[in-house]
C-alpha cells in the first residue's frame, strides 16, 4: 500500500502549495503582477500563528483566524505602499518592486527577531496515527487537508456568489470597462490582495503545524513552488491554482518515492519549463488574444 | 570638461582602491605577530543562520574559558581579547570573516567555525597569513588535511573526526543494539554527512552487516515523508541519519508519524536543544547520538566544568559545543605556555606536539594529521533528555 501512503504525502504537500498559489493567481488575474512578496506573506503568517499559539496560548483555529486577518491587512499595506503607485508603470518595474518587497520582508524579519528557526508546538492539532487499509495516516495531515479544502470552498463562494467576487471577476476581465460600470477598482484590487494574503497566512499556519519548523527564509522555496503550481494550472485561474498545487505535490512525492529525492526540486522547475514551452496558458488557462 | 574630470576622478579612485587592496593583502601576510599587550583572539562563528545554535554555544564556552584564563593572569602576561565575527552559517561569509580578522583586526589566532565546511573555507587564508586557526567542532578530515593529503600546518581541531564517529555508530549498532541490517538517510549537501556515511558503511559492511537502503536529502528540505515511506518499505532494523538538527528534527518526527519504530542514530550534529522542540520528546525515544561529551560523565574534570558553567549561566547545563569551545581555548593556551611566546609560528609548532592534554572532552593527543585521538560518548534520548549510555575509547 506504499503508493497510497505516497499519494497522501503528496496531496498534503500539494494542498499547501495550492493555498499559496491561489494568492499568486488571483493577484495576477487582476493586475497582471507576479507578486513575489507573496511567499513572504506566507512566512509572516506562519510566525503570527506561532506567536498566537505560544504567546497567547490560543488553539489552532483562533491562531489561524488571527494570522489570516493580520496577513490580509499586511497584504493590503504592501499593495498600497509598493504597488498602487506603479499601476500604470511598466510591468517590469512592478515585478522588480515585488522582488525588492520580498527581500525587504525577509531581511526585515531577520532584523527584528534573528534568523534562528522556531518550532511549532506539537499538540496544537490532535496528532494520532490512524490506520486505514494498512496505511498510516496522521490525523494531523487529514486535519490540514480538510482545512485547506474548506478554505478553498469559501473562496469559490466569495468569488462566484458575492458582489465583491463579481467585481473581482469584472476587473480581471477588463479593468477600464469595469470602472465605467461604476466598480471601485482600487477597492476591488485591495480586496483581492486581502483575500490572497489571508490564504497565504492560513497556509503559513498550516505549514507550521505540519512541518514544525519555521524561519524567516521559509517562504522562498514554497513561494517559488506555488508560483510553478499557479503557472501549471494556468495563471489567473482559481481552479487551476488548486489543481496545479495538488499535481505538483503529488509529482514531488512520486519523484521522491522513485528514489530520486535529490531531484525533487529540479522536477518542480522542469515542470515550469515544460509548461512554458508546451502550453504557456497552463491546464485551465484560456488562450486569450493580445489586446490591441 | 566636466565629464573629463569625472573620468579622471573615477580612474584615480579605482587605482586607489586597487592599491588599498594590495596594502591590506601585505599586512595580512605579516599579521599574527603583534607586539601589543593583549592577545587578540578572533572568534569566527555561526552566530546567525542555519546552525546558529552551535556557534552561540561554542562562543559561550570560549568566553567562559577566556574569562578564567584572564583572571589567572592571561597568556604570557597578556590578557586575551575576544573579537567576534558572525559568519551567518555561510562558507563565503566565513572566508570574509577571517580576511577581516587577520587583515583589519590583526588577531593572533582565530577560533572557528563550528562546522567543518565553514572551517575549510577559512583554512587557506589561515595558512597564507600564518594565523593559527582552531576548529572546536569541525569533524571532517578535510579541516586539517587538504584534498592532496597534505597537512594544513596552521589548522588544528579539538574534536575527533567523522570517520571515527561513523565507526563508533556502526560498532554501537552491531555490538550493543545487535542489528544486522541498516538504512542510511544522509544529507547530500554537507561534507560532514558524507564523511560519516562512508565511514559507517565501510565499518558496518566489513563486520558482516547489510545496508538495505541508502537515501539522501538536501539541507533546508522540510518534507521527508515520501523518502521515509520508501525507507519504511525496506523495513530496516536500524537507521543511521548523519545530519544537522534542523532537518534531523523533522526527519525523526515524520519517521515516527509514518510508523517507523526502528532505532535511529546520528552524530554530534544532532546535539541541540532545538532538536527536542522540532521532533518532540516522544518521537525521540529510541534514538541515539554520538557526542564529544556528556554532563553525566562521572569524571571530576567534567563535573567541575558543569558546576562552573551552571554558576555562570543561571543553572543552564552545558552542552558538548560549550565544552568544545571551552576546551579549544585551553588547548591553545597550553601551546602558548609551552612555546613561551605569542608568536604564531612557535604556537603552531607546539600545538602540533600536543600529547595527553587533559581536557573536559577527554584526554587529547594529536596524530601527524592534526587529528585528535580521544574518546567518544553514546547518548540516548529518553523523554526528551539525553542520557549517558556508554563511552567508547579509540
Amino acid at each position: 500500500m506504499d503508493w497510497l501512503q505516497q499519494l497522501i504525502n503528496g496531496i498534503s504537500l500539494g494542498s499547501i502549495y495550492a493555498l499559496i498559489a491561489l494568492g499568486y493567481t488571483m493577484v495576477y488575474g487582476i493586475i497582471k503582477l507576479i507578486n513575489f512578496a507573496h511567499g513572504d506573506v506566507f512566512m509572516v503568517g506562519a510566525f503570527i500563528g506561532f506567536y498566537a499559539i505560544t504567546g497567547w496560548g490560543l488553539g489552532f483555529f483562533p491562531a489561524l483566524i488571527i494570522s489570516m486577518a493580520f496577513c490580509a491587512v499586511f497584504g493590503v499595506l504592501i499593495e498600497r505602499i509598493a504597488y498602487k503607485r506603479l499601476r500604470n508603470a511598466t510591468r517590469i518595474a512592478a515585478l522588480i518592486t515585488a522582488i525588492g518587497m520580498s527581500l525587504l520582508i525577509e531581511y526585515g524579519m531577520i532584523f527584528i527577531r534573528g534568523a534562528q528557526p522556531e518550532a511549532y508546538p506539537d499538540d496544537v492539532v490532535p496528532n494520532k496515527a490512524i490506520s486505514l487499509f494498512g496505511v498510516q495516516i496522521n490525523s494531523q495531515s487529514l486535519f490540514i487537508l480538510l482545512t485547506s479544502i474548506v478554505l478553498m470552498i469559501i473562496l469559490q463562494f466569495i468569488v462566484h456568489r458575492t458582489k465583491m467576487g463579481k467585481a473581482m471577476r469584472a476587473v480581471s476581465l477588463d479593468m477600464d470597462a469595469a470602472r465605467l460600470m461604476g466598480i471601485n477598482v482600487d477597492k476591488t484590487i485591495s480586496f483581492t490582495f486581502a483575500i490572497g494574503s489571508a490564504l497565504a497566512g492560513a497556509a503559513g499556519v498550516v505549514f507550521g503545524v505540519y512541518y514544525t519548523k519555521i524561519e524567516p527564509l521559509m517562504g522562498v522555496i514554497p513561494g517559488l513552488k506555488a508560483f510553478v503550481a499557479a503557472v501549471l494550472g494556468g495563471i489567473g485561474s482559481i481552479p487551476g491554482a488548486m489543481v496545479g498545487g495538488i499535481i505538483l505535490g503529488v509529482v514531488e512525492a512520486i519523484v521522491s518515492a522513485a528514489g530520486f529525492s535529490l531531484w525533487r526540486d529540479a522536477a518542480a522547475f522542469i515542470i515550469l519549463i515544460l509548461i512554458l514551452i508546451l502550453k504557456p496558458s497552463g491546464i485551465f488557462g484560456k488562450n486569450t488574444k493580445e489586446k490591441v | 570638461m566636466k565629464k573629463k574630470w569625472s573620468k579622471v576622478f573615477m580612474a584615480s579612485a579605482l587605482a586607489a582602491g586597487i592599491l588599498a587592496g594590495c596594502g591590506t593583502g601585505n599586512q595580512g601576510a605579516s599579521g599574527g605577530g603583534g607586539n601589543s599587550d593583549v592577545f587578540k583572539l578572533g572568534v569566527n562563528m555561526e552566530l546567525s543562520g542555519n546552525v546558529a545554535s552551535y556557534g552561540e554555544s561554542m562562543t559561550k564556552g570560549i568566553e567562559m574559558a577566556v574569562a578564567e584564563i584572564n583572571k589567572a593572569g592571561g597568556v604570557e602576561g597578556k590578557q586575551i581579547e575576544v573579537i567576534k565575527n558572525d559568519n551567518k552559517s555561510e562558507a563565503a561569509e566565513a572566508t570574509n570573516g577571517i580576511i577581516k580578522l587577520t587583515s583589519q583586526d590583526k588577531v593572533n589566532a582565530v577560533i572557528g567555525a563550528a562546522t567543518s565546511g565553514n572551517t575549510v573555507a577559512q583554512a587557506q587564508i589561515a595558512n597564507d597569513t600564518k594565523t593559527v586557526l582552531m576548529a572546536p567542532g569541525g569533524t571532517s578530515p578535510t579541516v586539517t588535511v587538504d584534498e592532496k593529503g597534505k597537512v594544513r600546518d596552521f589548522v588544528f581541531r579539538t574534536s575527533f573526526i567523522d570517520p571515527f564517529q561513523g565507526t563508533v555508530a556502526a560498532n554501537f549498532a552491531l555490538d550493543k543494539l545487535k542489528v544486522k541490517d541498516a538504512a542510511i538517510f544522509s544529507d547530500n549537501s554537507s561534507d560532514y554527512a558524507k564523511g560519516l556515511t562512508n565511514a559507517f558503511k565501510e565499518t558496518f559492511e566489513k563486520a558482516g552487516g547489510k545496508i538495505v537502503g541508502e537515501e539522501s536529502y538536501v539541507a533546508k528540505d522540510t518534507d521527508f515523508r515520501a523518502t521515509l515511506t520508501r525507507i519504511k518499505a525496506k523495513n530496516p532494523s536500524f537507521i543511521f541519519i548523519p545530519g544537522y538538527y534542523e532537518e534531523v528534527g523533522l526527519i525523526v518526527k515524520q519517521a515516527r508519524e509514518l510508523g517507523i519504530t526502528a532505532p535511529l542514530m546520528g552524530a554530534d550534529g544532532w546535539d541541540s536543544p532545538k532538536l527536542v522542540d522540532l521532533a518532540g520528546a516522544d518521537a525521540l525515544n529510541n534514538t541515539y547520538l554520538i557526542n564529544h561529551y556528556s554532563n553525566e560523565d562521572p569524571d571530576k574534570k567534567v563535573q567541575d566544568f558543569v558546576t562552573a558553567f551552571k554558576d555562570k549561566n543561571k543553572g543552564e547545563a552545558p552542552n558538548a559545543f560549550n565544552a568544545l569551545g571551552y576546551d579549544t581555548v585551553y588547548f591553545l593556551a597550553d601551546a602558548i605556555k609551552r612555546a613561551g611566546s605569542t608568536d604564531s609560528v612557535k604556537i603552531q609548532e607546539e600545538l602540533a606536539k600536543t600529547k595527553e592534554l587533559s581536557l573536559v572532552t577527554g584526554v587529547l593527543s594529536l596524530d601527524k594529521n592534526h587529528h585528535p585521538i580521544k574518546s567518544a560518548i553514546v547518548l540516548e534520548y529518553k523523554d526528551g533528555k539525553q542520557v549517558f549510555n556508554t563511552k567508547i575509547n579509540p
